[in-house]
């Protein structure tokens, strides 16, 4: 059971909601949260007793924190794929701040484990690829730009540690994409345009994680001892173009060649932007397999794929183009008829 | 030709959106369309409600995306309801496909399909799903391992995974024969489907033997699949292989039709056609880690390939004419 917790990315779904899970678990003595800005202030009141404190963990004052505080778990979450900070001062964030963080940790001997939010992007897409990914699987083509990068680097990294300090156990999680009704994240985004552009002739295969079931997932790996690499998602897929059906949505194929100019073009729009490898990830999406997360943590997401979506598009309150009733109705209203014509026919 | 030509949207009375394995079962499917045909007949070409009502009922699952699709991406409610019917005609009127042997693949476990490519264009594997998904006793999908060119392509890829086919590769090929599914290769590859002519029949080298060590690791039976009609359909008289790298296609063919007479040259000739189902080869008597022994991999790989070039020699003994039979 860990005394001292600190979690970083507090001023964001998960690293906030984690904290404030913690904070009720008398188990624990010390919950910290440190971000560059602050959680919003609902969010902050449900945190309770856990401490925010205003810090960058790419400036070394992170190493005082840990020592002083004698803090012995640390949960990073803060690796961000958020399209709306620039791309350089996003892989700063991600990169320079996950080296200064475990060169913290590495510092201090009152550490004891180490929890990393990583993503399922590490694998990359490509049409080479296995169907489905277990965690020992090596990408066919390495990602080359944005997050899914930045998350190779950091699991890089954390593996680095892992070999420097073999008394400190790590968790790595690599989450499949989060929705939530509360997530902004890329995919969510994408999901609330007007209309959805998808690239001509391609279908992704969608894993979605939901939110509440990656909160679960972080804290059992605070409380309980849960050494590895996990990949960790909920069970089924969607595929894109059904995922949008389901959201009442409409699409909007583009041709491949065409893509990078449509990027930049929602590039240059604040709210929509989306990160680089993104359109090669809605060319073919990505599924893992989560049956070593299941036996280790003994744990089945309460949402699966295609629930979590629903809730997402429920709790967001898209409002579909075509709803479930009116669809509905035009099929009963065409069912009678035919049967009317039918008996109109028989009748004569 | 009747005017209005029913395409038979659902075997009987299933309402199951997506429509899985246990919960559908083909053998209704042949009554069933003889059932359709027939109310269609006795109202004057006029659509029945009962398939007005499916027909309606799979477009509202479409529109609102409430339909199930399987990890590998694999859509049921599609393949039943479009992709199947659109190849029934082919199947039945074009090539007359003769399937037996269809008790030799098992009904509930897993099973390794391993048959011979040829044609140019893969039309063995397609009027194959369908002899497996129509006239199995319990209409069992195949799950083909396609090569990677399949999934670069676009449309093809994606329909390639809609209708159950995933890459060739092990992993894959292992977690569906786990999961109890019948798995498809041509281990010939590009080798036998777009080999000359005059080498039609002629059994090409099998990969690596790669399908062998998953069905020994999962323990799953081999079942050898003999094709006969389809090396007819396109007789590839030559390879334009300079067109064919600009393309980034394995071959360019040019047969008697192709490409001078354009897309009419992509039809294929009407051959009569016979699918053959061996007896399957057993793997699960071999010691653990028998898999490993690349010897005994050869061997059983050869056997496969023997028992399959075989038949098809027998199979072409008892045909008289490649058209009829």
């Amino acid at each position: 059971m860990p005394n001292v917790v600190l979690v970083t990315g507090v001023g964001r779904f998960l690293g906030g909601y984690l904290a404030s899970r913690l904070a009720v678990d008398p188990g624990i003595d010390r919950v910290l949260g440190v971000d560059t800005v602050a959680p919003p202030r609902d969010l902050l009141r449900r945190m309770g007793r856990a401490e925010f404190v205003r810090a960058d963990i790419r400036n070394p004052l992170i190493a005082k924190i840990i020592t002083s505080a004698k803090v012995d778990t640390v949960v990073h979450t803060s690796m961000s794929s958020q399209g709306a900070t620039a791309r350089a001062d996003m892989k700063e964030m991600n990169v320079i701040g996950t080296m200064q963080l475990l060169a913290a940790c590495q510092q201090s001997s009152w550490i004891r484990k180490i929890v990393v939010k990583s993503t399922s992007a590490v694998y990359g897409v490509s049409p080479r690829d296995p169907a489905i990914f277990t965690e020992d699987m090596e990408p066919k083509e390495l990602p080359s730009s944005g997050y899914a990068k930045d998350a190779v680097e950091i699991e890089e990294y954390v593996r680095g540690f892992a070999r420097r300090r073999p008394d400190v156990d790590i968790t790595t999680l690599r989450f499949t994409d989060l929705v939530g009704p509360r997530i902004d994240d890329m995919i969510t985004r994408y999901f609330g345009l007007p209309v959805i552009p998808t690239v001509l002739g391609y279908d992704a295969r969608l894993q979605m994680l939901h939110s509440e079931d990656a909160l679960t997932v972080l804290e059992r790996s605070v409380v309980d001892d849960v050494p590895g690499v996990f990949n960790v998602g909920g069970d089924g897929i969607l595929m894109l173009s059904q995922a949008i059906r389901r959201a009442g949505r409409v699409s909007v194929p583009v041709p491949g060649l065409a893509v990078s100019s449509l990027k930049s073009a929602l590039g240059g729009m604040q709210n929509y932007a989306l990160p680089s490898g993104w359109m090669q990830f809605l060319n073919f999406g990505r599924v893992v397999d989560t049956t070593k997360m299941r036996k280790r943590f003994d744990f089945e997401p309460r949402w699966t794929t295609r629930q979590a979506f629903d809730d997402f598009v429920n709790g967001r309150g898209l409002r579909p183009w075509l709803s479930h009733e009116q669809v509905t109705s035009v099929e009963h209203g065409v069912n009678d008829a035919v049967a009317r014509i039918h008996r109109g026919r028989n009748n004569a | 030709m009747p005017d209005a030509k029913v395409i038979p949207m659902c075997s009987g009375g299933s309402d199951i959106p997506g429509g899985d394995e246990a919960g559908r079962r083909r053998s209704a499917s042949s009554t069933a369309v003889g059932d359709d045909e027939r109310s269609t007949a006795g109202q004057d070409g006029v659509l029945s409600d009962e398939a007005v009502a499916e027909a309606l009922a799979f477009v509202r699952r479409r529109v609102l995306g409430d339909y199930g699709v399987d990890e590998f991406g694999f859509d049921p409610d599609l393949t039943d309801h479009v992709f199947l019917p659109m190849l029934r005609p082919l199947y039945r009127s074009w090539f007359r496909v003769e399937a037996t042997g269809l008790h030799h693949v098992p009904s509930e476990s897993g099973a390794l399909i391993v048959a011979n490519h040829s044609g140019t264009l893969p039309w063995d594997a397609l009027m194959t799903t369908v002899a497996l998904r129509d006239h199995h006793a319990v209409g069992r999908y195949l799950r083909m391992l396609g090569a990677d060119l399949v999934f670069q392509l676009p449309m093809v890829g994606t329909l390639a995974r809609k209708t159950g086919q995933t890459l060739a590769c092990n992993p894959d090929a292992e977690r569906l024969l786990g999961g109890g599914d019948l798995v498809g290769v041509w281990p010939e590859g590009f080798k036998g489907i777009g080999k000359p002519f005059s080498d039609r029949y002629k059994l090409q080298r099998f990969g690596r033997g790669g399908f062998v060590a998953a069905a020994m690791r999962t323990g799953s039976p081999i079942v050898p699949c003999s094709i006969v009609g389809a090396e007819e359909i396109y007789p590839k008289l030559a390879d334009v292989q300079p067109l064919a790298r600009l393309l980034g296609l394995p071959y360019f063919p040019v047969t008697p039709f192709f490409p001078h007479l354009g897309p009419l040259g992509t039809v294929p000739l009407p051959t009569k056609w016979y699918i053959e189902f061996g007896e399957p080869i057993d793997t699960t008597s071999y010691s653990r880690g028998a898999e490993h022994d690349p010897m005994l991999i050869f061997n059983l790989s050869d056997q496969v390939r023997e028992t399959i070039q075989q038949t098809l020699y027998r199979l072409l003994a008892q045909r008289r004419s490649v058209f009829f039979g």
